[in-house]
């Protein structure tokens, strides 16, 4: 490892814009000409459109342009889609219902956007979109998912009866049932995973930018993958054709999952900007960001885990209720199918597992992939019940975990996985050492002695990361590849540019991936810069989700590289006079192993350049591209062990210690990977204790600002300790697994194990906020 | 419309604003100064984060004109000249931003922190004490980290100074 190279603690090259104020966002750019827009947005969760009257509001100052969806449609805009086709269990395609970007004749939840006004002025704008006056003629509402199923419930779509989307199964359910039937026990559950909203720190924004000399469309938009906006918008919602369409996202504030989706107002201020003339800017404020980001989680589940008498898995039986909100978001059929119940056999040999699940539409906001995406909804299934289990069992939570271990790589599970490698007992090991698991005891009593409760859980994660081999998403319903693609330029001098279909907002790219070409080359990593985020400079790619960056996104970098080596050898052994085979190139130096003969790093590259003297036949230029497809997923793995302090007069928790103890494979900036593990950690003890997404029965959300929604702040959060171990990863070329969203992955349940542990009840709701303690603690009591 | 004047990182500026105008727009879309960021809409993320006359503020919860007459500095006067800021320094050394968004935010709480603390932080007071700051990426673990590093190094920078002048 060299000081820059892989494994090295690198400080970020991209902080220093970050910290001096010089980062720039969508809301930083600036157009010439450029106005701003408010969208109009429905009050009511659902209710028919009678009447659009917006003289008024054309009328007011600085207005430019009022426009409704009759004209979006009229100028052949499409409809939004769900690009992951799923089929339910008899066979028929799913119910997708249209989703206007501007809603025509109804809207179906509190936010859906109606009209777009442009003005001179932000104001101006907000002004005139409350003077646009709207008839509505208000419907009954259904906002439950398992409510909306009922036969009577209010209907969201036509197109989806009772308001099933599908009715999807996996895995093997008369074994299961079998299974379920012979068992000497059975733990049996239910279990709900609570709404969250993602609330990357920066607003979604769009700025859209119609060129009418060219004929060209510009979009600066929030987004972790722009290449996947600019297809999805010119091929579906025919905003411009490809090649008249750039989109850009330059410096993004976060995303976690909420700004893959292309939304509504990217689509309607690239078509505004057309019809007004001028380049029209959005940015979304807090409440609309409630309001319309796409949440996540929301399951319902009943679980059924069967034990032989030697506390071994012998079947696992899954029902779960999805809510998909109002209208079905870009992924969000495979969230609660693919990336959930494919995940169901966690770290365990389980011989049999079926699950069944229906998505549902309720008047909510749409629901898609939020940081894990399906995998927390399984580990948390899968780890409240081991943990339940292990209670009813009357044996430790570690052993019963520890004795359902696989062990033999690899594993073929019953849904569809194949582990290739993982090393779980290494973890387990390494989370409770770190703990101090087997001195809880002694804790518990000095606690109790205070006053207090204290109550320790665990969670042993699995998720599949590295999304994914294209064909394999494919033949399961995906509308695109998961590939990724690279560009390495090696410039004339010797300096490189890496293009890169990866796009960071937050996880420092263009860090860990100079260091990948640092290792390669030697080329400090000053000299090495990332561009990524533009789809005029970079070619097609597909972003940044699923902690795929680094298993999927370096290795076609790395593949690039690859290429790039193979032709400066060349190029260095025939100026050298050497044997290509002999030629090694180390610390800036390209060489002819076991001779003093050596060139410079540049040299190669300007003779590559000047072409004066290169192999017969060889074209000048140093410059390659690859596309990477993976070869498989990758398997991330942990063990997460939280400790908790309850006030029982209050039902304050406190977190006194959180263990984190991580399988990433190989580790580029270990540095950043601790980063990306306490913030996901950050999330899943929010989700645990102080976030969720409320909506009353009429629809509106109730937790629609940071004064009523509960996030995490510093004082809510401990020190974490984490650690990692490295079982390299076979299906890359890197050995990386992926290390993202882990922590959003492993922390609930084991926040949520260590609180009832603490008051020595099965099961309480999330998030476990003082109230619901306090009421759990005198609910047990009375028992 | 309203006249503001004010002093921002050390130049004086004036010019127009609409009286419901926030500070944090005028910093932002007049002065072209957009290291500060609106991230909410209650006065509750932190993001917008300025000094006015030497104290942190939330420059969403104050209207430019009632800055008029104020000296200001963002996050973009913090540094002197090319050498970091010590806050700034401790950020970047200690990983203490990922997407950037609350950064600017983050950094000038903290510096009015350490200022308001010469006794010297905790770990403890740093955590009460962001309680109007959030970030969504970093946990906070090594924010605090930062905080912490920063306000040791620039309390050995003081006493430096301190026997200097002795």
């Amino acid at each position: 490892m060299g000081i820059e190279g892989i494994g090295a603690r690198v400080a970020r090259k991209e902080d220093k814009r970050f910290i001096t104020g010089a980062g720039r966002y969508v809301d930083d750019m600036v157009v010439p000409g450029m106005k701003h827009a408010a969208f109009v947005r429905s009050p009511h969760a659902h209710a028919q459109i009678k009447k659009i009257d917006v003289k008024k509001a054309q009328g007011m100052p600085g207005v430019i342009g009022v426009l409704t969806g009759k004209e979006l449609k009229a100028d052949g805009i499409g409809n939004l889609i769900c690009g992951w086709m799923i089929h339910s269990k008899d066979g028929s395609p799913m119910k997708m219902g249209a989703w206007s970007p501007l809603a025509v004749d109804k809207v179906r939840y509190v936010g859906d956007a109606i009209v777009i006004v442009v003005a001179e002025t932000k104001g101006q704008a907000r002004d005139a979109a409350e003077a646009v006056e709207i008839t509505y003629k208000e419907l009954k509402t259904v906002v439950d998912a398992t409510k909306a199923l009922q036969k009577g419930a209010p209907q969201v779509h036509a197109e989806a009866e009772d308001n099933l989307i599908f009715d999807w199964e996996i895995g093997d359910a008369k074994a299961t049932d079998a299974a379920i039937k012979a068992a000497a026990h059975v733990t049996r559950m239910k279990i709900v995973n609570n709404r969250l909203v993602p609330n990357a720190m920066e607003p979604r924004a769009a700025l859209g930018h119609y060129d009418k000399a060219e004929d060209h469309y510009t979009c600066w938009t929030t987004s972790q993958n722009p290449h996947l906006a600019r297809l999805v918008m010119s091929a579906f919602y025919n905003v411009a054709p490809e090649n008249k369409l750039r989109v850009i996202a330059p410096d993004v504030g976060g995303g976690f999952g909420s700004k893959i989706y292309i939304y509504p107002e990217e689509i309607v201020c690239l078509w505004a900007s057309k019809k007004t003339g001028v380049p029209v800017k959005w940015v979304a404020d807090r409440t609309e960001s409630f309001l319309t980001d796409a949440h996540g989680r929301d399951h319902v589940s009943t679980v059924e885990m069967a034990f032989d008498k030697n506390n071994k898995i012998t079947g696992f039986k899954v029902d779960t209720i999805a809510n998909l909100g109002a209208y079905m978001s870009l992924f969000s059929s495979c969230v609660p199918t693919y990336l959930y119940a494919t995940l169901l056999s966690g770290q365990y040999n389980i011989p049999t597992i079926h699950a069944n699940v229906r998505t549902v539409y309720t008047n909510t906001a749409p629901v898609d992939a939020y940081r894990g995406a399906g995998r927390p909804e399984a580990t948390y299934l899968l780890e409240r019940t081991m943990e339940a289990a292990a209670r009813e069992l009357r044996v430790s939570p570690a052993e019963l975990r520890r004795t359902n271990f696989i062990t033999s790589f690899p594993h073929q599970t019953p849904v569809i996985l194949n582990y290739d490698a993982g090393d779980y007992a290494a973890s387990l090991d390494a989370a409770t050492k770190a703990s101090d698991y087997a001195g809880f005891a002694k804790r518990k009593a000095a606690a109790a002695k205070q006053g207090k409760l204290r109550g320790i859980g665990m969670s042993c994660y699995i998720e599949a990361c590295g999304l994914a081999p294209s064909s394999a998403v494919g033949s399961l319903g995906a509308g695109v590849g998961l590939w990724e693609s690279a560009e390495v330029r090696v410039n004339a001098v010797g300096t490189i540019e890496v293009l890169t279909g990866s796009h960071s907002h937050g996880q420092g790219h263009e860090t860990t991936f100079a260091q990948l070409v640092n290792q390669r080359f030697g080329v400090p990593i000053d000299s090495v810069s990332i561009v990524h985020g533009d789809t005029d400079k970079v070619q097609m790619g597909m972003g940044t989700y699923g902690s795929r960056s680094g298993a999927v996104g370096m290795s076609a970098i790395s593949k690039a590289l690859d290429k790039v080596e193979a032709k400066a050898k060349k190029i260095a052994a025939h100026l050298l006079e050497a044997d290509e085979g002999d030629i090694v190139i180390e610390n800036g130096e390209v060489k002819v192993a076991g001779t003093d003969k050596s060139l410079p790093w540049f040299q190669v590259a300007l003779a590559a350049y000047t072409a004066h003297n290169l192999p017969a036949g060889m074209e000048p230029g140093l410059k390659e591209t690859a596309f990477y497809d993976p070869a498989n997923f990758t398997f991330p793995a942990g063990c997460y062990i939280c400790e908790v302090e309850i006030d029982p007069e209050t039902g304050t928790t406190e977190i006194v210690q959180f263990v984190a103890a991580d399988d990433f494979g190989n580790i580029i900036n270990p540095m950043i990977v601790e980063g990306q593990v306490h913030g996901g950690i950050a999330q899943g003890i929010g989700q645990a204790l102080l976030e969720g997404a409320h909506y009353d029965a009429s629809g509106q959300l109730l937790t629609a600002s940071y004064m009523d929604y509960t996030m995490p702040r510093a004082g809510d959060l401990p020190s974490f300790k984490v650690s990692t171990s490295n079982t390299p990863c076979p299906s890359n070329p890197l050995g990386i697994k992926g290390c993202g969203e882990a922590g959003a992955i492993g922390s609930p349940p084991a926040v949520i194990n260590a609180i009832t542990d603490a008051i020595g009840i099965t099961d309480i709701a999330m998030p476990a906020s003082p109230s619901t303690v306090w009421a759990a603690i005198r609910a047990a009591k009375k028992h | 419309m309203s006249d503001v004047s004010f002093v921002v990182n050390g130049k004086r500026v004036s010019g127009a604003a609409e009286d419901r105008t926030l500070l944090v727009h005028f910093l932002r879309e007049n002065l072209g100064l957009t290291g500060t960021h609106v991230g909410c809409d209650t006065s509750q993320c932190g993001a917008c984060v300025v000094h006015v006359d030497g104290k942190a503020v939330k420059s969403c919860s104050m209207l430019a004109v009632q800055a008029s007459g104020s000296t200001v500095v963002t996050i973009e006067g913090l540094a002197n000249g090319a050498d970091l800021h010590p806050v700034q320094a401790a950020f970047k050394e200690h990983h203490g931003l990922q997407c950037g968004f609350c950064t600017p935010g983050m950094i000038m709480t903290a510096t009015d922190m350490i200022a308001r603390h010469p006794e010297g932080l905790d770990e403890a007071t740093v955590r009460t004490e962001l309680e109007g700051n959030i970030c969504r990426c970093t946990g906070y673990h090594n924010i605090v980290k930062a905080i912490l590093a920063a306000s040791k190094t620039m309390a050995k920078a003081s006493k430096g100074r301190a026997k200097q002048a002795a």
